[in-house]
């Protein structure tokens, strides 16, 4: 075996199963005796329920029952619950809305269950859903930030004034307001985060099953399969956890949109225990569009308050961001907590005051994606960096050298709560610009224009927070759980290794990851680390994957319970070797005797440890097999440098990525290939918003971009090669030094294409340009037409 | 219902399909080979692609009974019976080829078909656009694309027999 320790970039152990057609994903589940879930949707964004006739559905062909919201309400089911509460300005708690499983009374987007229709096939399902006769009355919808917070808008729920879910705050307005009064300029920015739909590859998916012993059980493409037991059984079906597992076997992709709890897994596990026949639903693409959680959509206003000399004295903020016509899981937090908190970016600007309005519309709930917030943030931060370099005509590189955070500063406390432990802004700068050759670009913008191409370079320097969260901490901000993660080391008694871990893969690599910490820890070959996720079953707890919290944190909770194993071991050794524990070293596998040839291998502890037959018996338990629940100290804080050059079309206004680079700062490395993969992949989202995604409403709440034929997706050809590469410093408060790379690349690229594509627009004035830039917008503005304005945020 | 013959991976199956039964859920639901994926219902993403007597095609585009009397190769039909993987299921592996997995399959299919159809060489313009008719929501093709350049010469050059298809 060659090296397979922390920093060897190891071929994945799960590509074999993957790429041999073996996976095991959700759809590819079928229980014998397996009934089909097909789910009617609204097809309007709002409207009254006046009747449904189920009767001509329910004698279908092969059809064993259809259910509405009221069966859901008779049986006594919850709704579904939402994960965090956000208290307004005034410290009353923010409006939270019922939500639901199927819906009752009224519709509140395209895409809300109406009915579930369960059939002998799917196709049988579908045939009969389209039996049903719904009789709707139809009310006015309403799909627009600004539009919805207006006088005398139409209102998503009764009850919510305004359709205001939360009014919030953070950090000094007075001291803000004082640095504007005494700043010698002031920068000026109006904004669209842009909403996205995530699309992961494999839609989602959930079967549900029921035994004679009145077991549940649910098969789900989950990011956090404990998650969804808590919520699906305290909450929604009322059933105890001893009663309920939960599996999220191999999941195809979730950035996000698969961590919430859907009111299909609830659909699919009730009708199970109803209909005493599992039961599976799978959704078609279409449905993904209408019910997966989306992303982003925000409208903010940012000014920055300057010196003389460039300095930035104070940013104000102000932000209206959807929820869409429920709350999901973890909305409430996505645009207050990971994203204000965000605002003081690389940057020592001393005075920062945001306020933010969580807005209710008649769309899809909006929840994290990949990202969550940060790159809302990053946007923000970069966007305005680059109109202040402009608008003051300073150099956009040495305008940000000058305001980063000094490498000295650490830890360095920002106006908007955060302490970040480590950095160096400069050394990542440096890197991207060297490797990306900023300083030869005038060149190839020469050899772009003598093709008739404009070609242009921008920048992002931007940080983010992962590894979520102390739970301490998060308590005190609504969180209505705790953070922390949970791994259990089970050496068995010939000495090969099982990792159960709380963190869960869907397309990480965890399989591979964490079986290397092992390798590193204990010295056991990856081959007989087998690494267990996803299951609540099989695993102690767990909170889940996202936030780039796997290694950071789940990683620090193995480290914890392989120390818990090494200590033990330890004690062992040193009654085989009849010496003291504080004289065993252990290293490379084996436990020695300080300063002796003395020495035993892992396996001989182990199987002393299960075979305890001369073992400290009085004063030890027999076994090897350590669990630990890690709760981070502090979030972690990647950072880094993203620049890309695009060219632009003349005759079409297309603007594509030739050059990418990334530098970024993630502390620790475990697999580089890995980590490159993972940068690569959040870049291409990153650029997929930036030119290309958009999820569009008409006015009254109607999805436009309803399919892969109308919703852009980065296709191969539209993405060039992505250079990355580290310049880390070490995370200061866990075991690893780890920061986490999962979600950069989509935090920095978007900011640094749109600096790009604003960049070669140079010679046309162009100030700024909203997300996406697609070839529409730039060929208005090369044409000298209507640019891309848009009016001033209204005052709320 | 129609009767339909038809060779997956080698083996004949005689089945009985609706007419209006995709070769996709033939595959899955009828055949047990789940390793052909659905991502979408409107023929983008390529999840499907299976091939059908020798060419990439999308399994959910095609009605079963289309395929009477043709020979079908699944991902699970790739490796050889001692488990060898083709070239180019090998390449995805060194190359970091796939993360999540639920695209892979397809693109594999189709990438081995696209460099069937490219003997005389394969530049990476054309393998990305190539790749077209496949989405990954992962890699950001990068690698994909480094997985498939790779396996060119192995499937076109002496060091490696052609795989059986």
């Amino acid at each position: 075996m060659g090296f397979e320790g922390i920093g060897a970039s190891v071929r994945r152990k799960e590509d074999g199963r993957f790429l041999a057609g073996r996976g095991n994903y959700v759809d590819d589940i079928n229980r014998p005796g397996q009934l089909y879930a097909f789910i009617r949707r609204a097809d309007r964004p709002h409207a009254r329920i006046r009747g449904i006739d189920t009767a001509a559905a329910a004698m279908a062909p092969g059809v064993h029952a259809v259910f509405t919201g009221k069966d859901i309400e008779a049986d006594g089911l919850g709704g579904l619950p939402c994960g965090w509460q956000i208290h307004n300005k005034d410290g009353t708690p923010m409006a939270e809305p019922p939500h639901p499983v199927i819906a009752v009374g009224k519709v509140r987007h395209v895409g809300d269950p109406v009915a579930v229709v369960i059939a002998e096939t799917r196709q049988a399902a579908k045939d009969a859903a389209e039996r049903l006769v719904i009789d709707y009355e139809d009310l006015p919808g309403i799909a627009n930030l600004r539009q919805a917070v207006a006088q005398g808008a139409a209102q998503v729920h009764d009850g919510v004034a305004g359709n205001i879910c939360y009014d919030w705050h953070i950090g000094d307005k007075d001291a803000v307001d004082a640095a504007f009064g005494r700043a010698a300029t002031v920068v000026k920015l109006d904004l669209t985060n842009n909403r996205l739909v995530p699309n992961a590859m494999e839609p989602r998916s959930a079967v549900g099953d029921h035994d004679a012993a009145g077991d549940y059980t649910l098969y789900t493409t989950s990011q956090n399969p404990h998650v969804i037991r808590l919520l699906m059984g305290a909450f929604v079906l009322h059933v105890p956890e001893s009663k309920l597992r939960v599996v999220a076997p191999d999941v195809g992709g979730g950035f996000g949109s698969k961590i919430y709890h859907y009111a299909e897994e609830a659909i699919v596990t009730w009708a199970a225990g109803k209909l005493k026949r599992p039961v599976k639903w799978t959704a078609e693409r279409n449905e993904s569009f209408m019910s997966d959680a989306h992303g982003r959509d925000h409208e903010s206003t940012a000014e920055m308050a300057l010196d003389e000399q460039g300095n930035f004295l104070a940013l104000r903020v102000r932000t209206l961001c959807n929820m869409g016509a429920y709350l999901s899981t973890f909305a409430p937090c996505v645009p207050t907590y990971l994203y204000a908190t965000l605002l003081a970016g690389v940057y020592r600007t001393p005075a920062i005051y945001a306020e933010v309005k969580a807005v209710f519309t008649n769309t899809v709930p909006v929840d994290a994606y990949r990202g969550a917030g940060r790159p809302e943030a990053s946007y923000l931060l970069e966007r305005l960096a680059d109109v202040i370099a402009r608008d003051t005509g300073r150099d956009r590189v040495e305008l940000r050298r000058q305001n980063f955070i000094p490498k000295d500063a650490f830890p360095y406390q920002t106006p908007v709560a955060l302490q970040y432990d480590s950095g160096d802004y400069f050394a990542t700068l440096d890197g991207a610009l060297k490797a990306a050759d900023w300083a030869g670009f005038e060149e190839r913008r020469k050899q772009s224009a003598a093709k008739g191409k404009l070609r242009g370079i921008g920048m992002s320097t931007y940080i983010e927070a992962c590894g979520i969260a102390p739970s301490h901490v998060v308590g005190s901000l609504g969180a209505r759980a705790g953070l922390y993660e949970v791994a259990t080391i089970r050496v068995h008694p010939t000495g090969s290794v099982s990792v159960l871990t709380g963190s869960h893969s869907h397309g990480q690599g965890h399989e591979t990851t964490f079986a290397q910490i092992v390798a590193e820890k204990l010295g056991v070959p990856i081959a007989q680390v087998e690494v267990v996720h996803g299951d609540t079953q099989k695993i102690p707890f767990g909170m889940g994957t996202y936030g780039s919290r796997s290694l950071a944190v789940g990683g620090s909770a193995m480290v914890k319970a392989i120390d818990k194993v090494v200590a033990k071991g330890k004690r062992i050794a040193a009654h085989l070797m009849e010496a003291s524990a504080e004289d065993i070293e252990f290293k490379d596998g084996k436990f020695s005797v300080a300063g002796t040839d003395r020495s035993k291998a892992l396996a001989e502890i182990s199987l002393a440890a299960y075979v305890p037959h001369n073992y400290p018996i009085e004063e030890l338990e027999p076994g090897l097999d350590e669990t630990a629940f890690y709760d981070p100290k502090n979030f972690t804080f990647p950072g880094g440098c993203h620049i890309c050059e695009v060219e632009i079309e003349g005759d079409s206004g297309m603007a594509r990525v030739v050059r990418f680079t990334a530098v970024d700062d993630i502390g620790r490395v475990i697999n580089p290939m890995i980590v490159e993969g993972q940068v690569q992949g959040g870049v291409a989202q990153g650029v997929g918003q930036a030119l290309m995604e958009n999820a569009v409403y008409d006015a009254n709440g109607q999805l436009l971009t309803g399919s892969f034929m109308d919703y852009t997706m980065p296709r191969a050809e539209d993405l060039p090669d992505i250079t990355v590469g580290t310049e880390s410093t070490m995370c200061t408060h866990n075991p690893l030094g780890s920061k986490g790379c999962g979600e950069v690349g989509a935090i920095g690229s978007p900011p640094a294409v749109i600096n790009a594509v604003i960049d070669a627009l140079r010679d046309y004035g162009v100030r700024h340009l909203d997300m996406p830039a697609t070839p529409e917008k730039i060929w208005s503005i090369m044409q000298g037409g209507m640019q891309p304005g848009r009016p001033a945020m209204a005052a709320e | 219902m129609p009767q339909l013959s038809l060779t997956v991976n080698g083996k004949s199956h005689a089945v009985e399909v609706e007419g209006r039964t995709l070769l996709v859920e033939l595959l899955r639901e009828k055949l047990g080979l789940t390793g052909t994926h659905i991502g979408c219902d409107t023929s983008q993403c390529g999840a499907c692609v299976v091939h059908v007597d020798g060419r990439s095609i999308k399994s959910c585009t095609m009605l079963a009974l289309q395929a009477e009397g043709a020979s079908v190769t699944t991902i699970e039909g790739l490796a050889k019976p001692d488990g060898t993987l083709h070239p180019m299921q090998e390449m995805f592996r060194e190359h970091h080829a796939l993360q999540c997995g639920f695209c892979t399959p397809g693109m594999v299919m189709s990438a081995i078909d696209l460099v069937q159809m490219h003997p005389d060489g394969l530049t990476e313009h054309e393998i990305r656009e190539g790749l077209e008719g496949n989405l990954c929501r992962c890699t950001g093709y990068h690698n994909i694309v480094k997985a498939i350049a790779a396996a060119w010469p192995l499937m076109h050059g002496k060091q490696v027999p052609a795989a059986a298809e």
